[in-house]
């Protein structure tokens, strides 16, 4: 069957900004969509709020809308598009709620409207509620956990007494299982259904009987229009039932049914994805499995593209998001090359001959107050993946590329803590899900812990068990080795296990150059296989690469110049799908110019990963050992000098494996640059000669030095770990008290060397502390800009924060161009920019940050990579920094780049526009209920959404309505000010009385405001005081639909923290500053004023 | 547990180290046609399906062994293949299904192997150049070569009388098949595999029969359909069989899987040919000709019949998508039909086993018409 011709243009729904459970997968999936639809000759329509996706380049789409994802939004862009369908299933869980509403308000999948393509409202509905979707699953004689639903506390209480605890509990319509918790007993149960019921938009939660501890497999599904079915893979959990498949280790293929099992699976995925009736496209099929008697029951199937489905595709080669799309329009399986052999169709099942491994990355380190053990919830923000030819191998490497500090399983500097465990703790930890748990199973292993014991504590199955126990016994044996004299056998043994160069230094107490020049010497090297979908059968077209230790390389280099680029790894808080995005648009554009491209990544949700963005690639782990493997393997294919390596666009990752390569290799702007930047004596001393202020300050080693350094600056003093990313540890410090007791936590962390801040950075005294003055009231500035060889300076885009310094870059509004600053301190920063560029030698990207007191403009610091803002100064004014960048880095100059269109005439070497961008920041606090939300220099947000508009107010309105936070107009808004803020918050509650909320206040916050004539509706107690209700009874009852609560001082204070707490569990708005409040309500008065208006970047940058 | 270092040499003098797995085999050399295959599940029906007689088998999937055997998923009383090659044999397998390990069923059938071997580079050379003869073990490297040399492969040699049944045996037909009347199917074990027999006896009652019987023996037991079976090996070898097949031809049903889809490819008067290195994986895809449809499909198999030489009033059925090669054929006048994959899986997955559907409607549309 061919392609629809009664087609022309299709709407595609993005995932929006990056949240726990939704992450860059969706944008890999995405980008791969549109590109096939294009290729197709369809016009696409796209719709995604997230400025940091590759999908939102205006290239990717006829109609690129960068705008909320909300119902009333994507109404307007269907009325003004009018798109003949809609393709909702590669936009995650949002894409579909989405689809689900239009279609319920009539505007989609119903006659004279959009047909709704890949997925009809009947089949994703059938899926995505539970009740229906078990109804449906027995009737075709599939078994499924026994369950029941309710909408109430009381109806979850009568269905658990009908099945019997433990019970899970499941909201109904939710993404990445938030609102789903465990229950043993009936006040568990109260506890989480009541979570659950809050969490489900339509307040219905499925109450299922616990299969905790039982295997979970996962089939990645697809199904033509023909009704042709494929697997495309098969995923085992490490992790028994119980841990969300998110936050689990996976493992593709399965590993341990037999085959008798696995076709009885495959039969019931497909009787599942054909029952449902997912017409074309891919699906998830979850499975349990009791380990003692083989019983299967389905739990879940997600009717679209998932984490798994972009975790499937880059484990097999097989791109299921773009067969997806080709699916929805028509085409068949048989009539889809696999574009890896070319030779076979797409309608086959992938074979492997390697072992894929996938860990998840939590960022429990940022959210005090969380208890870090894992469960039905997904709780992770990232995830590295790797591949080797066994588990143990593929399993070492990916622990290494989590870059969590550890060197592998164990046999590292991090294991030091688990010898502070005793043998019972050492199995109650192996029983309870955690991020170290794989640790600490490996360290009972050690110690002689019986697989059996390990088995009943951890329901890991014992053949992954043993599996890790090759490891541990390999660890003795080369602990007891003579290393220097290690014949070729034991190293490629070694090797083949997993254990990297920095393990065997760790347990030979040797250099990790020594040991790989030893090693080298014996002819055990790393040689890198091939990803080809049919294990060999075929050959392979697409060189998509990973290391193993084994007799062959596979690697065939053409012969033009090399541009190697490192990716930025896993995600994780501060260091997101941003710079993904800048490796791709490197290698977009470096490939355009006629260099082979060659993309080293671990991260298998991103775009970078794909097999089709650069000439080759390399799943490999970022590390010093696992990178020079890379380039050694790169010369080896073609032995000419033309080779650059790109360090500077990944974010700190690549740039921390600078030091370790070949300097003539580094494409760009010196190492050394890089060294002056972070080096704080050089930096001073840069920044005198330049004669640009700084903060008073200076480093510190220990309290005595920072004593004396407040002393001659005065509190407040901003401290931080110099070499951290996304201010980790970063604290606002108000007197000597609480300086000790953050000293006291930096270093007790940096001298046991396996904190968090060990692990990311090493804190040392090669690493000091770094303390500044805080300025107060001020206004935060980032600047992205580029220099080229000439010595030319772009600026790309100067942003202003809404939150004052204080608050992390990476959290705070910011908006292009400037709204308050003058012009003429807009051109010193921009002056401060250039002469800082000059002196830094930079070619390529420079991010400086200042903080602006007054008209006085101080430099905070400068970076010269590219960072987490290029994306979104790209959306924002049309200029492709990354790829203007990457050329600049190889030698292009500007005025080249301008005679080639990539680069705008401008006038001043300033990027001119004439509307409004906002970014704006997503925190992942509605799934740590636990956590204060209030904002500090530790940077917590996941993600980002951009509003662009006419006006300032209405592109914050539209920044915050893309972020989740609904800006009301009605109902009642909590204000509760410390003093420093009242002045502004007098503005904030008339304006809110002139757009028709009522007022409440805290007793001070009230009489304040009475005392400039405004009476506030009701007058609220703080906690404990009077017997009126407080404002958190206020908010659980709903009356409440805005609050602004801005904290005393820097430091958290328990009635503050227990509002933000009340309107992040009740899903109330809130805001946490008085800037962000007073942006707010002018946005509210503005969105009031005049109709919503949506425009495409297309439109705005004349494209 | 100590290692025995051993190695694999090819025909074409390249050489693999490895080290020796299952049982010994004399003077430490075992050798054989070197084949691929690419199943993830499923190596202890692979290892003891018949038709790798003559072979040894390299699986792809690096890991073997996870979920041990156990006594249900043989694929014949015993193992005939001539070694196994592996990346990573498990030390401990885990399963609920599990009665042993496959390190001892391969030591209890005298079935030798080796383990820690470049998979994938030997998949390549074989990819590139063809099946090739091999041999493995603990020998010198010199031996091995030798041996490797003299193996003269699986081309000339009549497998089919090392694997069929000795004498004839009949295996009832199960519970479902009693609702709906009982039918007699004799089946001819070029090498049958259990699976088959077990959706044969779906069917009815199943009589087994050696691969020479003869056309007359087999019609004097008045079946109402007959098989042809799976096998080891080149169909050119068995023409006994295709003679008999040839006779029983518009007399009775026939269907015909893998070898037994070749020999009644020869008997209609088609052509069979060698493939470069065949096909033996999981997840060939075949296209039913009629329907359309597409069929994940199980396959083992060397020769396929030339469908160019398919004479009038022989349908092609079925295609392998991959290569194009024939998958199926149809003799409607003689009421024959027959796939070169594997409709019983056993491996594999379950998307053909409708043909055995088929082969009992076209026995009870005979019935009718008798």
């Amino acid at each position: 069957m061919p392609r629809r011709d009664d087609l022309e243009s299709i709407l595609i729904i993005g995932s929006g900004p990056i949240v726990i459970g939704q992450a860059c997968e969706f944008d890999y999936s995405g980008t791969q969509a549109c590109r096939v639809l294009r290729q197709e000759g369809y016009r696409v329509v796209l719709a995604n709020s997230n400025p940091a996706t590759i999908m939102t380049d205006p290239d990717f789409a006829d109609r690129t809308y960068v705008e909320p994802l909300t119902p009333d939004v994507l109404a307007e862009i269907v009325s003004r598009e009018r798109p003949d369908a809609v393709l909702p299933t590669l936009g995650g869980q949002t894409g579909l709620n989405l689809a689900m509403d239009l279609y319920r308000a009539g505007l989609v999948g119903r006659p004279g409207t959009p047909e709704l393509i890949g997925a009809n409202a009947e089949a994703i509905e059938t899926a995505e509620d539970r009740e229906r979707f078990k109804q449906a699953m027995v009737e075709i004689g599939l078994a499924v956990p026994p369950s029941g639903i309710a909408h109430s506390l009381e109806g979850a209480l009568t269905v658990a007494d009908e099945i019997g605890l433990p019970v899970i509990v499941r909201p109904a319509f939710i993404l990445g299982g938030k609102g789903t918790g465990l229950a043993g007993t009936r006040d568990e149960l109260r506890r989480i259904a009541a979570a659950g019921l809050a969490a489900s938009p339509i307040g219905e939660i499925l109450i299922e009987r616990s299969i905790a501890g039982w295997k979970e497999f996962e089939l990645e599904v697809m199904r033509d229009r023909a009704d042709n079915c494929v697997v495309i893979c098969s995923i085992e959990n490490v992790d028994p039932m119980g841990v969300h498949t998110g936050d689990s280790i996976t493992v593709a293929p399965a590993q341990t049914l037999t085959d008798v099992e696995y076709q009885q699976m495959r039969d019931a995925a497909f009787a599942c994805i054909r029952r449902v009736g997912v017409e074309t496209g891919g699906s998830n099929v979850q499975f349990a499995v009791d380990p003692r008697h083989g019983e299967q029951v389905i739990i879940e199937m997600n009717p679209r593209v998932s984490r798994s489905s972009a975790l499937a595709s880059k484990a097999t080669g097989f791109p299921i998001a773009k067969i997806a799309a080709k699916l929805a329009v028509g085409y068949t399986l048989d009539e889809i090359p696999n574009d890896i052999t070319r030779k076979t169709p797409a309608s086959f099942e992938p074979t492997i001959d390697y072992v894929v491994t996938k860990v998840p990355r939590w960022a429990f380190e940022k959210l005090p107050g969380t208890s870090g053990v894992l469960g039905t919830q997904m709780q992770s923000v990232g995830e590295a993946m790797a591949i080797g030819r066994t588990f143990p191998e593929s399993l070492q490497k990916a622990l290494r590329s989590l870059e969590t500090g550890r060197a592998g399983l164990n046999a590292d500097p991090g294991e030091a803590v688990y010898a502070l465990l005793n043998d019972d703790e050492l199995l109650e930890a192996a029983a309870r899900p955690t991020p170290e748990r794989i640790f600490h199973v490996a360290e009972g292993l050690r110690r002689g812990i019986g697989i059996e014991d390990l088995c009943a504590a951890s329901r890991i199955d014992a053949w992954f068990l043993d599996q890790i126990a090759r490891i541990v016994e390999e660890r003795a044996v080369l602990e007891a080795a003579v290393w220097r004299d290690l014949p070729r056998a034991a190293w490629r043994r070694a090797k083949q296990l997993g254990f990297s160069d920095a393990q065997l230094a760790h347990l030979w107490g040797a250099s990790e150059d020594e040991v790989r020049a030893t090693r080298l010497a014996t002819g055990v090297r790393a040689t890198f296989k091939t990803v080809d979908t049919c294990a060999a059968e075929f050959a392979a077209e697409t060189p998509y690469h990973y290391s193993t230790y084994e007799d062959e390389d596979e690697v065939r280099a053409g012969g033009r110049p090399r541009a190697i680029i490192l990716g930025s790894g896993p995600n994780r808080i501060g260091q997101g799908i941003e710079f993904d995005y800048c490796c791709v648009h490197a290698s977009f554009a470096l490939r355009a110019a006629g260099y082979e491209t060659v993309m080293v990544n671990c991260n298998p949700e991103t775009v970078s990963t794909d097999y089709d963005t650069s000439d080759r690639l390399y799943f490999e782990p970022l590390t010093h050992e696992d990178v020079l493997n890379v380039l050694d393997a790169e010369r080896a294919a073609s032995p000419t000098d033309d080779v650059q390596v790109i360090v500077t666009l990944g974010g700190q990752t690549p740039l921390k494996l600078a030091s370790g390569l070949p300097v003539e290799l580094i494409a760009g702007t010196p190492p050394a640059s890089i060294d002056v930047a972070e080096d704080r004596e050089k930096w001073n001393a840069l920044c005198a000669r330049l004669q640009i202020p700084q903060p008073p300050g200076g480093t510190a080693t220990s309290l005595e030095q920072a004593l004396e350094i407040t002393r001659r600056v005065g509190f407040p003093v901003l401290v931080r770990p110099s070499y951290v990313l996304g201010g980790r540890a970063m604290q606002i410090v108000d007197d000597e008290g609480q300086l000790k007791e953050v000293m006291a936590g930096l270093y007790g962390l940096g001298l046991v060397g396996f904190g968090s801040l060990g692990r990311e950075g090493g804190l040392s005294a090669e690493r000091p502390v770094l303390v500044d003055r805080f300025l107060e009231d001020a206004v935060e500035v980032d600047v992205d800009a580029i220099r080229d060889r000439t010595g030319e300076v772009l600026i790309g885009g100067v942003m202003e924060h809404v939150e004052e310094a204080g608050v992390h870059s990476g959290d705070s509004a910011c908006a292009i161009p400037p709204q308050t600053l003058q012009l003429w301190v807009v051109e010193v920063i921009q002056a401060y920019t250039r002469a800082i560029a000059d002196a830094l030698d930079v070619v390529g990207l420079l991010n400086v940050q200042y903080a602006v007191q007054g008209n006085q403009v101080y430099v905070i610091e400068a970076n010269p990579r590219a960072s987490r803002t290029v994306p979104f100064v790209a959306k924002a004014t049309g200029v492709p920094l990354a790829k203007v960048a990457s050329r600049v880095m190889v030698g292009a100059t500007l005025a080249e780049l301008r005679g080639e269109g990539l680069v705008p005439e401008v006038t001043g070497g300033q990027v001119a526009v004439d509307h409004v961008a906002v970014k704006e920041a997503v925190l992942p606090f509605s799934r740590f209920p636990e956590v204060d939300t209030t904002l500090g220099p530790e940077m917590r947000s996941t993600g980002e959404v951009m509003g662009i508009d006419s006006t300032f107010g209405l592109a914050f309105h539209k920044a915050e309505t893309a972020a989740g936070t609904v800006l009301p107009d009605r109902g009642l808004a909590f204000l509760s000010l410390n003093d420093g803020d009242k002045p502004a918050g007098l503005v904030v509650a008339t304006r809110l009385r002139e757009l028709g909320l009522g007022v409440a206040a805290t007793r001070g916050t009230a009489a304040y405001l009475a005392r400039y004539g405004l009476d506030v509706d009701l007058v609220v107690d703080k906690l404990g005081d009077g017997d009126g209700p407080t404002a958190v009874d206020l908010i659980a009852s709903g009356e409440v639909t805005f609050v602004v609560n801005t904290p005393q001082g820097s430091g958290p204070r328990s009635d503050g923290s227990s509002i933000r707490q009340a309107a992040n569990v009740h899903r109330v708005s809130a805001v946490t500053t008085v800037e962000a409040a007073l942006a707010a309500v002018h946005g509210m008065a503005e969105r009031a004023a005049q109709p919503l208006r949506v425009r495409s970047l297309q439109e705005y940058h004349g494209g | 547990m100590s290692v025995r270092e051993a190695a694999l040499v090819l025909a074409d003098g390249s050489v693999f180290e490895g080290e020796a797995i299952g049982a010994e085999p004399p003077a430490g050399v075992a050798s054989g046609e070197v084949v691929f295959n690419t199943v993830l599940s499923g190596y202890q029906e692979v290892i003891t399906d018949p038709s790798y007689a003559g072979q040894m088998i390299t699986f792809t999937n690096p890991h073997i062994g996870n979920y041990g055997v156990n006594g249900t998923d043989f694929e014949a009383r015993r193992p005939f293949c001539r070694g196994v090659v592996v990346r990573d044999l498990a030390r401990r397998h885990s399963s609920w299904r599990a009665e042993s390990d496959l390190d001892g069923l391969l030591r209890r059938f005298g079935i030798p192997g080796i383990g820690g071997v470049d998979t994938r580079r030997l998949t390549r050379r074989i990819r590139d150049h063809g099946a090739l003869p091999g041999a493995f073990g603990t020998a010198s490297e010199a031996t091995l070569r030798a041996a490797a040399q003299q193996e003269p492969g699986t081309d000339g040699i009549d497998l089919v009388a090392q694997v069929t049944t000795a004498e004839p045996y009949v295996v009832e037909r199960t519970r479902d098949a009693e609702r709906d009347g009982a039918r007699r199917i004799v089946a001819y074990d070029f090498g049958i595999k259990h699976t088959i027999l077990r959706h044969l006896a779906r069917a009815g009652t199943v009589e087994v029969v050696p691969a020479s019987t003869p056309a007359a023996d087999v019609l004097a037991r008045e079946p109402d359909g007959v098989f042809l079976s799976n096998g080891p090996g080149d169909p050119a070898m068995v023409s006994y069989a295709v003679d008999a097949v040839r006779q029983l031809l518009g007399h009775v049903p026939v269907f015909g899987i893998c070898l037994g889809h070749q020999l009644l490819g020869l008997a209609l008067g088609a052509d069979t040919v060698k493939l470069p290195f065949g096909h033996h994986g999981g997840n060939h895809p075949v296209q039913d000709l009629r329907s359309g449809r597409i069929e994940i499909t199980s396959q083992n198999h060397n020769f396929v019949v030339d469908a160019a030489t398919l004479p009038a009033g022989v349908q092609a059925t079925h295609v392998n998508l991959n290569d194009g090669v024939c998958e199926g054929l149809h003799a409607p006048g003689l009421r024959a039909f027959g796939v070169q994959h594997h409709p019983e899986a056993g491996p594999g997955p379950h998307d053909s086993r409708y043909l055995f559907e088929t082969f009992r409607r076209l026995i009870d549309e005979q019935d009718a018409t008798r």
